[in-house]
């Protein structure tokens, strides 16, 4: 990019300094200051020669990675995330009840117009079903976790399996498998799903799953495809091929491992949508039908739907977690690309 | 141009009939097939062997698929299973009701989208640059049918602004004449049914535009950023133009394009968001449509007909978004 003195201010028009200072600035230190910028010139490509020789250079991963950890973004992003991953892990630990234990102290208080509410042994009350809702809550995070997970992991790998297929022979097998994902991409999202699911016999957990991260293929399947696409006319492939590298192993070796990070940003985003995807699915009643799950989609979509009149609790505790996740995935992924591409960040 | 609206046409026609053999196949796996999601599962083998018959099932798959293009081709998508009324009546009553809320909600994305994606930009880093960066982020990570209970929660059970649901109250009396129910009040000069239908309106359109909102937002603001560094702005800076026409000829018609395009892919979002917002709102859309026929027993007929109308009203409104880059920039047209 252009050097700082001869760069237009248009970009920030309101960080204008006092032109006196300015000129007093310049009459004083310009004559030396030629000088010194040679020199320092002189120092720092020493400095950078040093480096290099010192470390053998820093992999461009190593780069993002270090430029991501001062990403107050990224950070943001990451702890959220962290956070709800151990909250999944440890679930069994952190919870104080069974989720699917229905307790007849809360039970004994159900009626159609009222559900039981914080008490000092069942801290966010009960559920429609007199089971302990915090308990519900916390093993919802792995429940989330798990649907997330899945789906943008097959999601992925289809997708992956696809673009890479399409991007490494190109002509007429790439117009074809191309065509493909035009007409998956014409279809809305949530109606996509919405056939995918109607295709299963009954409904499960599975079928949710399977339904979202068929969505997000012919996603993953483009960003690949036109990754790798670029990587073809490189230099280093080129390279490779004149070494005589065999097809497979340029594909496989030198072009893919270098186009999938684009993907993998993409699958920390889509981890976001997958979860949110599989809210409205059940909230359309297409989720699992099983009434012991604690997902918070599911927790959201049904019972929260159902009873928001009731006690709204039921929907704004899964909603906020939904929400604080979905942001937490949202944010690392957003850090992740400019980290890969500083040009990006704004 | 024109060839490159030709082509842009013939894609579209092999995008839409790969579609149809999609849905093709989709019908013909749908678990019981066609025939059970018909008659049902305890139809005799009688009734079955007699519906395979009359709907030309014993026949070769691919003599199966020319009569399924030709029906398609005709209009003809039969009857609902549920009311038994043509499929096409079925869905031309529920189009204008989606179409009404996804005007309204494209209207507020934009409207609101535009004007701050570039204030944001232009105050870049400051307050209001956060909060609509906090804003979007917040916008596509809430699930578009809870934010659309809360806002129910909040303006028809706390504070009376607006109806809970439906289009327009009853007892007021509207003349049908194009099934939007605004424009037919403004038409027909029955105003105060004008205003109770656009006073329904509202909150549907404002759950309905939080994606793309949040979109265009972020879009329209990354673009003028690429543009204010631009050495033509500077230079119309440096000029003195006045602030109004740099911002109007200088950044926003070159800022613009990848806004367009935004706009042209957040059709998909918005007949997705449809779905949820109009079941919030009982609405009585497309999005109501697709929800009944598959919840309440899944009629097929209905959705392979909804699925092929949305992928249609998707691939169109793109098309036309590209044939549109030649108004807003003649470059492209030269090329």
């Amino acid at each position: 990019m252009s050097d700082p003195i001869t760069r237009p201010t248009v970009g920030t028009p309101r960080e204008s300094v006092d032109p006196a200072a300015v000129e007093e600035k310049r009459e004083g230190t310009l004559p030396r200051g030629i000088d010194r910028l040679g020199e320092r010139k002189r120092a720092r490509l020493e400095q950078l020669a040093q480096t290099t020789a010192d470390k053998g250079g820093v992999s461009l991963v190593r780069d993002a990675f270090r430029r991501l950890r001062r990403n107050p973004t990224a950070i943001v992003g990451a702890s959220i995330v962290a956070l709800f991953v151990l909250v999944a892990i440890f679930a069994p630990l952190l919870a104080p009840h069974d989720p699917a234990q229905r307790f007849d102290e809360l039970t004994k208080n159900l009626t159609v117009d009222s559900i039981p509410g914080a008490s000092s042994e069942f801290p966010l009350g009960s559920d429609p079903l007199g089971r302990d809702f915090l308990s519900r809550m916390i093993h919802g995070s792995r429940q989330t976790l798990f649907v997330g997970v899945f789906a943008t992991l097959i999601g992925l790998a289809l997708g992956v399996l696809v673009g890479a297929i399409a991007g490494a022979f190109g002509g007429w097998v790439d117009n074809i498998l191309m065509r493909f994902t035009d007409v998956m991409l014409a279809l809305p999202a949530l109606l996509l799903a919405i056939s995918l699911v109607a295709m299963a016999s009954r409904s499960s957990q599975w079928t949710v799953i399977l339904a979202v991260a068929i969505v997000n293929v012919p996603i993953f399947a483009r960003l690949l495809r036109g990754s790798m696409l670029a990587q073809r006319e490189s230099d280093h492939v080129l390279a490779a091929r004149a070494l005589g590298v065999k097809q497979g192993s340029i594909v496989l070796r030198h072009m893919l491992p270098n186009a999938m990070t684009a993907v993998i940003v993409q699958a920390t985003l889509t981890l976001s949508t997958a979860i949110l995807e599989a809210a409205s699915l059940s909230f359309l009643g297409l989720g699992d039908p099983d009434i012991n799950r604690a997902e918070w989609g599911l927790m959201l979509g049904v019972d929260g739907q159902r009873y928001f009149e009731v006690r709204p609790e039921l929907a704004y505790f899964p909603a906020v977690a939904i929400i604080v996740v979905a942001l937490g995935f949202t944010l690392l992924g957003e850090g992740m690309r400019e980290a890969i591409d500083p040009k990006s960040r704004r | 141009m024109l060839r490159v609206i030709v082509r842009r046409l013939l894609q579209l026609v092999v995008t839409l009939i790969g579609l149809s053999a999609l849905v093709f196949i989709w019908l013909r796996n749908l678990p019981g097939g066609p025939v059970e999601a018909l008659l049902g599962e305890r139809a005799t083998p009688e009734r079955r062997a007699l519906l395979i018959k009359a709907l030309g099932y014993d026949q070769p798959i691919l003599v199966q698929y020319g009569k399924f293009m030709q029906r398609l081709l005709t209009g003809d998508f039969g009857n609902s299973i549920r009311s038994g009324d043509p499929v096409t009546e079925v869905i031309g009553r529920a189009f204008p009701a989606t179409i009404e809320l996804a005007a309204a909600a494209m209207i507020i994305a934009i409207g609101l989208g535009v004007p701050l994606g570039y204030l944001a930009a232009r105050h870049r880093g400051r307050l209001l640059d956060n909060m609509s960066i906090a804003g979007t982020l917040l916008g596509i990570s809430i699930p578009i049918f809870f934010l659309g209970y809360l806002l129910k929660d909040v303006f028809t059970q706390n504070i009376h602004w607006f109806p809970p649901s439906g289009r327009i109250s009853t007892g007021v009396d509207n003349t049908d004449v194009t099934g939007f129910f605004v424009l037919d009040g403004l038409l027909t000069r029955e105003f105060d049914a004008a205003g109770d239908a656009l006073w329904h309106l509202i909150l549907p359109a404002l759950t309905l535009a939080t994606i793309p909102l949040a979109v265009i937002v972020r879009i329209t603001r990354a673009s003028v950023l690429d543009v204010l560094n631009e050495d033509y702005v500077r230079t119309a800076e440096a000029k003195g133009l006045r602030h109004k026409t740099i911002r109007g000829r200088h950044i926003l018609r070159n800022a613009l394009l990848p806004v367009v395009t935004t706009i042209g892919l957040q059709t998909g979002a918005l007949l997705s968001g449809a779905v949820l917002t109009e079941r919030v709102y009982n609405w009585g859309g497309l999005g109501t449509l697709i929800y009944n026929s598959i919840s309440g027993g899944r009629d097929y007929p209905v959705l392979q007909a909804l699925i092929l109308l949305a992928a249609l009203v998707f691939v169109v409104v793109n098309l036309l978004v590209d044939l549109s880059y030649a108004f807003i920039d003649p470059r492209v047209r030269v090329r």
